[in-house]
């Protein structure tokens, strides 16, 4: 599993991470965000590319699961 | 133009996706005093897109003001948007714009060319919408802003508001949705150029054609389509007019790569603002896919109109405003009002 911190980035760079952390095709990432944006946004693109995704949250921030 | 600096890395928003939310302001202005006149027939209580001041029985003078930071890196580009979008508040009443300035503040990363550029866009579209920049202020910030305070002239008896719409109405959209969408993913790199092209050139394009072809229709309400959204504009046509908007999606005219971009997550937050705003007055009672709610709840920047009107009119306003407007549509329709302000179908 691939650990990501987006912690303090807004959109579109979460999306950016995840993706390019996709590209190295692992079936399993965790990223964590700080904003409902980023949250929503980060789950749009897993499913997209064939990914199921849980999200945890934790105060304001929340762990993505996702995985294929 | 191109500059060195980047003007949108300047900005922490882009466009009319900067806006704070409509919910904030409401309850900031709570318990203030402020004079009454019988004259002021479109005030602020009204969250509309102008106030309206009867001077005569023939005239009443329309106010607005807008601006924001740089939604694109071409200065001459960002200051011809930034002006259609503050004109169009002045179309969005049924008026003309006859008098505006300038608000500016330049940042010290840009230089003398590109802040020139910005004017020279703003005034063009002035010159364009047959107004006057009779002057203007601009400061020195850390983010770049720009935009206009626009004075024009509506007939009283012509004058369109966001709550005047009626059931039997059709509902009329002038141009595509999708924008806030497509520039977030620009910023990722992520749209082609030639489709860039095509929604900057929409943003720079005036409201005035569409004004100037309703206004020979019995319109009975407009607003123009901003950063609350379609649906978080038609819900407060909805909530002023006392009626329910059905908003057919499928009719929606939207930028076709808007969709795969939204099923990719490349939404602005203004997007969930006006979700979170909207939301609890929109009923979905079709097959309205979540792409196609992102792009309904999709922040735009100098967006078109939104018009309600007979239908027959509207059908008839459609096709003269087809040749000019190609992406023009009827959208929906309204009726009286039902358990939920707008159904999503």
């Amino acid at each position: 599993m691939k650990h990501l911190d987006a912690r303090g980035l807004s959109c579109p760079e979460p999306v950016v991470m995840i993706r390019k952390a996709m590209m190295s095709g692992e079936r399993a990432y965790e990223i964590v965000v700080d904003n409902v944006t980023s949250k929503e946004n980060v789950t749009r693109y897993a499913e997209h590319q064939g990914y199921t995704v849980s999200v945890c949250q934790s105060g304001s921030e929340f762990t993505l699961q996702i995985q294929k | 133009m191109e500059t060195q600096v980047k003007l949108t890395k300047l900005a922490k928003c882009a466009g009319c996706g900067a806006k704070v939310g409509a919910g904030t302001l409401v309850h900031m202005l709570e318990g203030f005093k402020t004079h009454t006149d019988p004259r002021l027939i479109v005030g602020y209580d009204k969250s509309d897109d102008a106030s309206v001041y009867v001077i005569d029985r023939d005239t009443a003078l329309v106010q607005t003001t807008d601006f924001f930071p740089p939604i694109v890196d071409d200065p001459y580009l960002y200051g011809q948007i930034a002006a259609a979008n503050a004109l169009s508040d002045v179309y969005a009443m049924g008026g003309q714009p006859k008098l505006a300035l300038n608000i500016l503040c330049i940042s010290e990363a840009m230089d003398g060319a590109a802040v020139q550029e910005i004017l020279r866009g703003g005034y063009d579209k002035a010159y364009e919408a047959g107004a006057i920049i009779t002057g203007g202020h601009t400061i020195h910030g850390a983010e770049p802003i720009y935009g206009l305070a626009v004075s024009g002239f509506v007939r009283p008896d012509k004058v369109l508001t966001n709550s005047g719409a009626q059931p039997g109405d059709a509902l009329i959209l002038t141009k595509p949705l999708g924008i806030g969408i497509l520039t977030t993913a620009a910023k990722a790199g992520m749209v082609e150029k030639p489709v860039l092209d095509r929604i900057y050139a929409q943003m720079a394009t005036l409201n005035k054609t569409a004004r100037d072809i309703m206004v020979q229709y019995p319109a009975h309400s407009c607003t123009d389509v901003t950063g609350f959204s379609l649906l978080g504009h038609s819900y407060e046509m909805a909530q002023g007019s006392g009626v329910t908007l059905h908003i057919d999606a499928a009719r929606v005219p939207y930028h076709s790569e808007a969709y795969e971009l939204a099923e990719m997550g490349f939404i602005p937050a203004g997007a969930y603002r006006n979700r979170e705003y909207a939301g609890a007055g929109v009923k979905v009672v079709g097959d309205v896919t979540r792409a196609a709610q992102d792009i309904l709840y999709d922040p735009q920047t100098s967006g078109g109109l939104l018009i309600a009107m007979p239908q027959k009119d509207a059908e008839a306003c459609l096709a003269e405003m087809r040749n000019a407007i190609p992406a023009a549509a009827i959208i929906g329709h309204v009726t009286e009002p039902l358990d939920a302000a707008i159904y999503l179908t």
